[in-house]
């Protein structure tokens, strides 16, 4: 469970994220979607220790992260945040491998290996594994980034908009996989979606943002609705009903 | 630029009387320079001094100009043809001149010829190299920069190579005939460089107006007619010549052409060359001459001055570069 | 393993090739018939000392390069782009003028301490320019630079220590002698302790997002490489003078090739940056015998040729 209490934070001036308190119960896919500016990247930010809030707490698992010991909480939660520029030229197995740098301190152990080997596997990174990163076309790279965090194997993986740079065959299938690995493996997935249809089809729970606040929360039947989305994007939606999903049309 | 440089840029002065305020500045530093703390013969004092900051005045002239005119034709205000390594350049060319016709036949020659010889060779080098930088490809400005600082290293280093086959013991010989600095102007090369700036000027002159248009840009330029890559070939030709000039005075100065370029700019608010470069050129006179009063009689610091610049005119470009990278 | 292999091989070949070159002739005949006390005395006095000085040197700069060029994320950043060799400079001058009866350690500990403080303004000049492209790094780096060594000038032009700042700003290997090159071997130790450290510096070049994500401390992997940078630079200046671009061009011919992992890219680094002091030394020994061409001369050709190389094809192909 990961609990944010009174979480705040600004710049100069613009409050980005305002006394925000939320509880996300564990298992299963949360997506968070907004507006951009709305706080949500921050908010992530936020919970994964990245960013020190001034004001509020973050509790995952009864552990403050601002307090616990940095190499505790990576093994339990992990954060891919979106533009991830790399100026060092690594393999990608070599990336991926070094998500399991908070489990063996870089002696990578023979269980270790086999994380590497399967995770390279699920995102069919496997024609590429040992190319450098600067060779591969952004959506190789985001998908070698990810599963890197997926290596990780932490019951809390947090990732910014992970869709960028896929095409629709590789952003579905990544949709997929955070399904199954939530649903395989009990894990929590919170996501940073701009498609709000991705975030209708696959979550359990949405999170809708406006202004730094949180201003929807519930299952997708709930923040997909031609009201809540003009709330939150300002936006005139027709909501139809595909195959059990909810799908928001807004092209109009 | 911070709200108080526009602020000064509003508010600055008519251009005659910017112009006239800078050189009755001027006139009253160098009449200082001259008088300040002088004892003994009036005579020898004039004669020494006086050599002393002709060779200021016209260093200052010729770095200020051709800072300006490089940094027209590159559209950056922190370029500066020192940091393009134009300098070293110079430097590199000497060597190689002891080092093909040997120490005895260059210091032989007498020292206006020599230099003629240099500042072809250095136009006709630096106007390949750079018209090589230029074209094509060479379009990111720090790429530039950064290939230009190391062309710098590499001119060093080779004429440090030079210097050491040549024979160390004969060079060390001639360095000190070759390599000035503020305090050990060649006078016989003052008036032959005084020529030269001035038969550059009237060129320069002359160019103002292409100047300004040259200065918004290549796109532009073209678009209102100008043969863009011949004038900008010709101006980098000018700009070999002043560097040549400069260094050939006092040897390598990096940072102060930055400094008082944007001095000049912060002090008129216009494009126009026909009113920054003779405010450049003052402000640039000004400063080294007052510099010099400043070390020299009152700190007691001889010949530190091209040191003090360097410090200063460092900060400023960090500055420049802090803020502009951080837009 | 086998490249590596070879490539110690070549070095200990420029090592063995670097004890025979120089002004008097020694010969490995000399050496074993023990006819001449003289040949042992030069091998044990001059030759031998030289040459290990310019190993540790080599390796030691090159990685210290590799470690500056992960902290800053940036390819074109080593110690004489990042301010840390110039501020060490600054230091030596200091301790010389204001305490010169100070122990060689004692000076090369202060030299450390400026460089270290010259390398954290410099990342700290970084953090504040939030969007920055790689070119302007090393550009900052060499203005800050330039900045430090006009104040190193003018104190030395003020106390007539120019002699002196010229020597430690030009590497040079003629005049190391047994008793005054074994401040090298702290940078060795260095050098070892950050190849224990290598995947904490290969984490912490990912960027301080991902350090923090794998449970480092990002803070504190930057102080220990910025320590070891900095005590290896001083150690190097105090001893032979500057290397310019040594640290910057052998982490990047060897990450063509090899990568940026560090646990297996460094002792391909410290090799390489060993056989190619080697290398340019021995030439500066033998093109003008029975004089020496310095090696700050030599590597500074070889280094800015490599490092031109490096930009212009950087830019034919990432544009």
């Amino acid at each position: 469970m990961i609990e944010v209490r009174n979480a705040r934070k600004s710049y100069g001036e613009t409050v980005v994220v305002d006394d925000v308190s939320i509880t996300v119960p564990a298992g299963g896919v949360i997506s968070l979607i907004g507006a951009n500016g709305a706080g949500k990247s921050t908010l992530l930010s936020i919970i994964s220790r990245l960013l020190p809030a001034p004001a509020g707490t973050v509790m995952v698992e009864g552990m403050d992260v601002t307090t616990t010991p940095g190499d505790v909480l990576a093994r339990r939660l992990s954060i891919l945040r979106q533009d991830n520029q790399m100026t060092a030229r690594l393999t990608v197995r070599d990336l991926i491998a070094f998500g399991r740098y908070p489990h063996s301190k870089g002696r990578p152990t023979v269980e270790d290996r086999g994380h590497v080997e399967r995770v390279i596997r699920y995102l069919e990174l496997e024609a590429v594994a040992h190319r450098f990163l600067d060779e591969l076309s952004g959506g190789q790279r985001q998908r070698a980034f990810i599963a890197m965090v997926l290596c990780q194997d932490t019951r809390y993986i947090l990732l910014d908009e992970p869709l960028n740079n896929l095409d629709v065959k590789h952003a579905v299938a990544m949709m997929k996989l955070f399904r199954r690995t939530a649903d395989a493996f009990g894990k929590t997935i919170i996501l940073v979606l701009h498609d709000i249809n991705f975030a209708s089809c696959y979550s359990d729970r949405i999170v809708a943002m406006r202004d730094g606040r949180i201003a929807f929360e519930g299952p997708p039947e709930e923040i997909i609705t031609p009201a809540v989305i003009r709330e939150v994007y300002g936006v005139e939606a027709a909501i139809q009903e595909i195959d059990g999903k909810r799908v928001a049309l807004y092209f109009r | 630029m911070p709200a108080d440089c526009e602020a000064v840029g509003r508010r600055s002065l008519p251009p005659a009387l910017l112009i006239a305020g800078l050189g009755g500045l001027t006139l009253l530093s160098v009449v200082l320079f001259l008088t300040l703390g002088a004892k003994g013969s009036w005579s020898f004092i004039l004669a020494f001094r006086g050599t002393k900051v002709a060779a200021m005045l016209l260093v200052g002239y010729a770095i200020a100009v051709s800072t300006v005119l490089f940094q027209t034709i590159t559209n950056n205000r922190i370029l500066t043809p020192s940091i393009m390594g134009f300098d070293v350049l110079y430097r590199l060319i000497q060597t190689v001149l002891v080092f093909q016709l040997g120490s005895a036949a260059v210091t032989a020659f007498d020292p206006r010829l020599r230099f003629g010889i240099e500042v072809g060779a250095m136009v006709a080098f630096s106007w390949l190299l750079y018209r090589w930088l230029f074209s094509g490809s060479m379009r990111g400005l720090h790429l530039l920069m950064l290939v230009g600082i190391v062309f710098g290293v590499l001119f060093r280093s080779l004429a440090g190579f030079l210097q050491r086959v040549i024979d160390p013991n004969e060079f060390l010989a001639v360095q000190d005939r070759l390599f000035a600095s503020f305090n050990r102007v060649d006078g016989r090369l003052l008036l032959v460089s005084a020529l030269v700036v001035l038969a550059v000027s009237v060129a320069v002159w002359r160019k103002a107006r292409v100047l300004d248009v040259l200065a918004l840009g290549r796109d532009a330029a073209i678009n209102l007619g100008v043969d863009h890559r011949r004038e900008v070939m010709q101006v980098l030709a000018i700009v070999s010549v002043l560097v040549a000039v400069s260094t050939a005075l006092v040897g390598p100065v990096t940072f102060f052409g930055l400094l008082v370029a944007n001095l000049a700019y912060l002090l008129v608010d216009t494009n126009r060359h026909r009113l920054v470069l003779p405010v450049a050129a003052l402000v640039a006179m000004l400063v080294l001459i007052c510099g010099q009063i400043v070390l020299e009689r009152l700190l007691g610091f001889n010949g530190a001055l091209s040191i003090v610049i360097e410090f200063l005119g460092g900060i400023v470009f960090l500055v420049i570069l802090v803020r502009r990278a951080a837009r | 393993m086998k490249g590596l292999v070879l490539a110690a091989a070549g070095v200990t070949a420029l090592a063995a090739a670097s004890l025979f070159v120089g002004v008097s002739d020694v010969t490995v005949g000399a050496l074993l018939g023990g006819m001449s006390d003289e040949a042992t005395q030069v091998m044990l006095v001059s030759r031998i000392p030289r040459t290990l000085a310019l190993l540790l040197a080599g390796s030691g700069m090159a990685v210290s390069g590799l470690i500056l060029q992960m902290l800053a994320r940036n390819r074109f950043v080593e110690p004489s782009t990042a301010g840390t060799a110039e501020s060490a400079v600054f230091g030596m001058l200091m301790v010389t003028l204001l305490a010169p009866g100070t122990p060689m350690l004692g000076r090369m500990l202060v030299a450390g301490a400026c460089a270290l403080a010259g390398t954290a303004l410099f990342l700290g000049i970084l953090r504040r320019m939030p969007l920055r492209s790689p070119l302007v790094v090393p550009l900052v780096g060499i203005m800050l630079g330039a900045v430090i060594t006009a104040s190193t000038e003018f104190v030395a032009y003020r106390f007539d220590m120019m002699q002196s700042v010229r020597a430690w700003e030009t590497g040079d290997f003629s005049g190391v002698l047994r008793g005054r090159y074994e401040l090298l071997w702290i940078g060795a130790a260095l050098t070892a302790v950050a190849y224990a450290a290598a995947d904490r510096f290969t984490v912490a070049g990912l960027g301080e997002d991902f350090t923090t994500n794998l449970g480092l401390n990002h803070r504190r992997v930057v102080s220990l490489g910025l320590v070891i940078v900095s005590l290896v630079t001083a150690a190097v200046i105090a001893t032979c003078g500057m290397i310019p671009f040594l640290g910057l061009v052998v982490p990047n011919l060897v990450s063509l090739t090899r990568g940026d992992n560090m646990r297996r890219s460094l002792p391909w680094v410290a090799l390489s940056g060993a056989g190619l002091v080697l290398a340019c030394d021995i030439a500066g020994r033998l093109v003008i015998r029975p004089y020496e061409i310095p090696i700050g001369t030599t590597m500074g050709i070889v280094g800015s040729a490599i490092f031109l190389y490096l930009l212009l094809r950087k830019n034919a192909h990432a544009g």
